[in-house]
């Protein structure tokens, strides 16, 4: 049942992004792009996506399990560091490179563009290498202890 | 700053973006987790049982949409205007840039928001300034 509920969320997801225009990088560069010929779209996406999310959210928030019994698992941290600004900022970088973020990174993969196959790639073989940081940074830890 | 109205598209962004906030209610209320799309690729690399065939089958969802799309409408086809050396660096610094700083525009932008949540606040303006920089620097200082 999760499964299908989780495949049926990503598809949704995808027309979301599709249908808003955000799965084109060109346009979402025309929002980043505050000097030029600025498309206001993608703040609108976010508004949309957010005054639905705040409604699910604020029902989430009383309950601690889903509709389906599931364990809630929302975010705990809520201190601000190092770590959350400068991956902000890295990702910030990388998103204003080429217009993609993974969402929309993986939808143009579906459509079979070949430059969504290198950009995805780059960002999963990103991932790996953050893993093994980290891998070797709770290592170095336990040798220290 | 002048606004480019032939390209802004209020009521598909508007209809869409409500499209995303069902996806991301979806999964909270019934799979009870967050619609982060960096998260949920990224857990796949430290695979828990029963942890994997949610998040695989999320992934399929969103690279399977577009031909669920083009069986009611034209795709509109991206456009992607970075070359291929761009495209390695990007994917580089989204995929180390979203697990340090814990998640990208859906889950610090849209669910992160949505639980008005201050520290997904701060990631977005840092990765929103960031982008916005980045652009400004490429098509207006080097003229890429």
């Amino acid at each position: 049942m999760y499964v299908f509920t989780a495949l049926l969320a990503g598809l949704v997801f995808g027309m979301g992004l599709i249908v808003s225009g955000m799965a084109n990088p060109a346009k979402v560069l025309g929002f980043l792009d505050l000097a030029g010929r600025w498309d206001p779209s993608l703040g609108l996406v976010m508004a949309g996506a957010i005054s639905v999310g705040l409604m699910a959210f604020t029902v989430a928030a009383r309950r601690t399990r889903s509709f389906l019994g599931a364990e809630l698992k929302l975010p705990g941290a809520r201190h601000i560091d190092r770590r959350l600004i400068g991956g902000g900022l890295l990702f910030g970088v990388g998103w204003g490179v080429a217009g993609f973020c993974p969402g929309p990174a993986l939808v143009a993969l579906g459509v079979g563009e070949a430059k969504a196959v290198i950009f995805v790639t780059a960002m999963l073989v990103g991932m790996g290498i953050f893993e093994l940081l980290e891998r070797r940074k709770s290592a170095r830890q336990a040798s220290a202890a | 700053m002048t606004i480019d109205w032939s390209s802004f598209t209020p009521w598909s962004a508007l209809a869409g973006g409500a499209l995303i906030g069902i996806a991301a209610a979806m999964l909270v209320l019934l799979n009870g987790r967050i619609a982060g799309i960096s998260g949920i690729l990224g857990g796949l690399f430290k695979p828990a049982n029963g942890d994997i065939a949610w998040r695989v089958a999320f992934v399929l969802g969103l690279v399977g949409a577009p031909l669920v799309y083009a069986v009611f409408s034209d795709f509109p086809r991206p456009e992607i205007d970075a070359g291929t050396g761009a495209l390695v660096l990007a994917g580089l610094l989204v995929g180390i840039g979203t697990r340090y700083g814990s998640g990208c525009t859906s889950g610090h932008g849209v669910c992160g928001l949505s639980r008005l949540s201050p520290r997904s606040l701060a990631a977005t303006l840092a990765f929103m300034g960031a982008g916005f920089v980045t652009v400004y620097v490429a098509r207006h200082l080097l003229g890429i």
